[in-house]
């Protein structure tokens, strides 16, 4: 667009908008990992000195590690399983039709769209029910239910773009509908199905009130902190605080540069992920 | 079957529910020639091929590759590779491993693999793309990756839906020539689909014409077009004026025909015997008629019409008349033929050609 055509007034405010609102949501997340790094108890200006003090409390702590194995081992199981799950549902999505499709495509996206106060303890009922719940396979499963929706929207993005005649020339070359599935369909979808590992990873590992039910005495991370903070105020909040959002914006980052990156190949630029449903 | 057909047909259909794609499909493509499938969209002509290919499976009737049937053999178990309109070339592979595809899913070893790929990238010259993503090729390369990649396992038959849809006219014209000289160098079958009467015509030594899941008419182009078989085949064809009615007098050689138009003398057809009072229908090609200010001489048919308008096709043009009770006619002159005669919308001209230039539709 050429530049007389357009109002400086509306620049700036469309400048000033984005500024406020990155702001608004960047700057807690800056203040936690500001005192993270305070030596004072009490999170308070002006700042009493830097410290890592409270970095070695957390590393010292053997339930902040307990809690990190137990949301890291949920994590890795959760994003493969989910996005093995999401995978299956959208390519079905793509190849076949069936009476009731839209009703199985709106049923298979909508754990997310239930309150997860909801999805909780609906989860406990149940897993307490065919005793599944109080540990981490609990997490795990409850994660695997919350997450799939995810990856399937991302892979669902993906196939969105292939050809239809892709596949079925596969098969025509001398690919059988396996080989075709190994060497067409996966590979094509591979920068999605990367994206959903990571963002399934992501939304499990900042994951709390549905894991708050069920984890039992297998407390996550997010679960071990909301117990710190009750039992008492202390800067190592700040300090998981930091840490969990620089490990799940790393994976987050990770899926969109995926996505935008092999997207454009093809045909065009993925939508970014994170309104994919 | 005779010894040289490659495919048979045998009374084929398709239908999806209700709906009848292809019927009563009976053909047999010889070896090493190359058919067109033509008709407008819907006709059921891509439906044909993609059965022959394996995709779709035939509701009735048989298919039969080398005498063999293959109605319920998978299509990554023939060896009946297809250009796609689409190209359908893999994006995320370079252009020797889209030419390799079909290699590795039949398990060719890898020694050999590389050897048969790089002749054929030679041959369809692209060697110097190998190792470019498809990607960032342009129309032409593309259409070479898809023929290469399609090739390489060197069948006894390649199909060809549309390939050349998508490029442009210039592009399309050079694409045909390769195309041509390849099945003639190759000497294996090709069965084009297409709904372009140009790029039929110029490439294939046979035509079949389809319409609504039935063939029209099979031939080679020469015969289609001066003796198109119904009046569909002579609409789609779109240079022929067509005029039907009732014959009023069988002498001899001389069939007399009476249409709303007026009344003419047609050449006899030996496909088509006819008696007074029987049902026909004459078409006479546009290129075929005069345009004068004149009443014609003795020997010819002839009717006035009005001018309804001129369009200009380069070295010709096409004059579109309306004779009595709204008969369209179409004449295409060379400019000079036309000379100095006044083709202003509404003026009276005289329309006229010789009986041995018309020609009875045998299916009407």
């Amino acid at each position: 667009m050429s530049d007389f055509n357009r109002s400086r007034l509306i620049d700036w405010a469309l400048r000033l908008y984005i500024l406020l609102a990155f702001a608004f949501i960047f700057a807690p997340i800056a203040a936690s990992f500001v005192f993270s790094f305070n030596v004072d108890r009490f999170p308070s200006l002006p700042l009493g000195g830097f410290s890592t003090i409270w970095y070695e409390a957390v590393a010292n702590d053997p339930l902040v590690w307990e809690g990190l194995r137990n949301t890291l081992i949920a994590g890795v199981i959760v994003s493969v399983l989910a996005t093995a799950i999401g995978f299956g549902a959208a390519y079905t999505d793509f190849r076949y039709k069936f009476f009731g499709k839209t009703f199985y495509v709106a049923l298979a996206l909508l754990p997310p769209t239930i309150p997860v106060v909801i999805l909780g303890l609906a989860m406990l009922a149940f897993l307490s029910n065919v005793n599944l719940s109080g540990a981490i396979y609990s997490v795990i499963i409850a994660h695997v239910v919350m997450c799939a929706p995810f990856a399937m929207a991302i892979v669902r993005l993906r196939l969105s773009q292939m050809d239809p005649s892709l596949e079925a020339a596969a098969w025509n070359l001398g690919a059988s509908e396996w080989m075709a599935m190994r060497h067409v369909v996966v590979p094509f979808c591979r920068p999605a199905i990367f994206a959903a590992l990571f963002i399934t990873m992501a939304v499990s590992f900042d994951e709390f009130a549905v894991a708050w039910f069920v984890s039992g005495l297998n407390e996550t991370l997010p679960v071990k902190v909301l117990g710190f903070l009750q039992g008492q105020v202390s800067p190592r909040i700040n300090v998981i605080g930091t840490f969990v959002f620089l490990a799940s914006m790393t994976l987050v980052i990770l899926a969109q540069i995926l996505l935008m990156k092999r997207g454009g190949a093809s045909t065009k630029t993925a939508e970014p992920v994170g309104d994919g449903l | 079957m005779t010894e040289q057909a490659l495919v048979v047909f045998d009374g084929v259909a398709k239908r999806y529910g209700s709906f009848v794609a292809v019927e009563d499909f009976n053909l047999e493509i010889r070896k090493g020639e190359f058919l067109a499938i033509m008709g407008s969209s819907g006709c059921g002509k891509t439906t044909t091929l993609r059965m022959l290919a394996g995709l779709e499976a035939p509701s009735e009737g048989e298919i039969r590759l080398a005498g063999k049937r293959i109605n319920d053999l998978p299509t990554w178990q023939r060896d009946t590779p297809m250009v796609w309109q689409s190209l359908a070339l893999f994006p995320f592979l370079t252009v020797r491993e889209n030419v390799e595809f079909s290699l590795r899913m039949r398990g060719v070893e890898k020694a050999e693999r590389l050897r048969r790929v790089d002749r054929w990238l030679e041959r369809m010259q692209i060697t110097e793309f190998a190792d470019r993503n498809v990607a960032h090729l342009s129309g032409g390369q593309r259409q070479r990756v898809a023929l290469a990649r399609s090739l390489v396992t060197e069948p006894p038959i390649l199909l060809l839906d549309e390939p050349l849809s998508a490029l442009d006219a210039h592009l399309k014209v050079r694409m045909q020539t390769v195309l041509s000289n390849l099945q003639r160098e190759l000497g294996i079958t090709f069965v084009y689909v297409t709904h372009s009467q140009s790029e039929a015509f110029s490439m294939a030594d046979r035509v079949v014409i389809m319409s609504r899941g039935r063939i029209e008419q099979i031939g080679n182009p020469q015969e289609i077009y001066r003796a198109p078989r119904t009046k569909f085949v002579a609409e789609f064809l779109g240079s022929s004026n067509i005029f039907a009615g009732k014959v009023s007098n069988v002498n001899g050689e001389a069939i007399r025909i009476s249409t709303p138009a007026g009344d003419f003398d047609v050449a006899p057809n030996t496909a088509k015997p006819l008696s007074k009072g029987d049902k026909a229908t004459f078409v006479v090609s546009g290129d075929r008629v005069h345009l004068s200010n004149q009443p014609p001489s003795d020997g010819y048919n002839g009717l006035q019409a009005s001018v309804v308008g001129e369009e200009f096709v380069g070295a010709t043009a096409i004059i579109h008349l309306e004779g009595a009770e709204r008969i369209e006619i179409k004449a295409q002159k060379s400019h000079d033929e036309l000379g100095d005669l006044n083709l202003a919308p509404g003026a009276k001209v005289w329309v006229s050609w010789r009986p041995e230039v018309t020609h009875i539709l045998p299916g009407e």
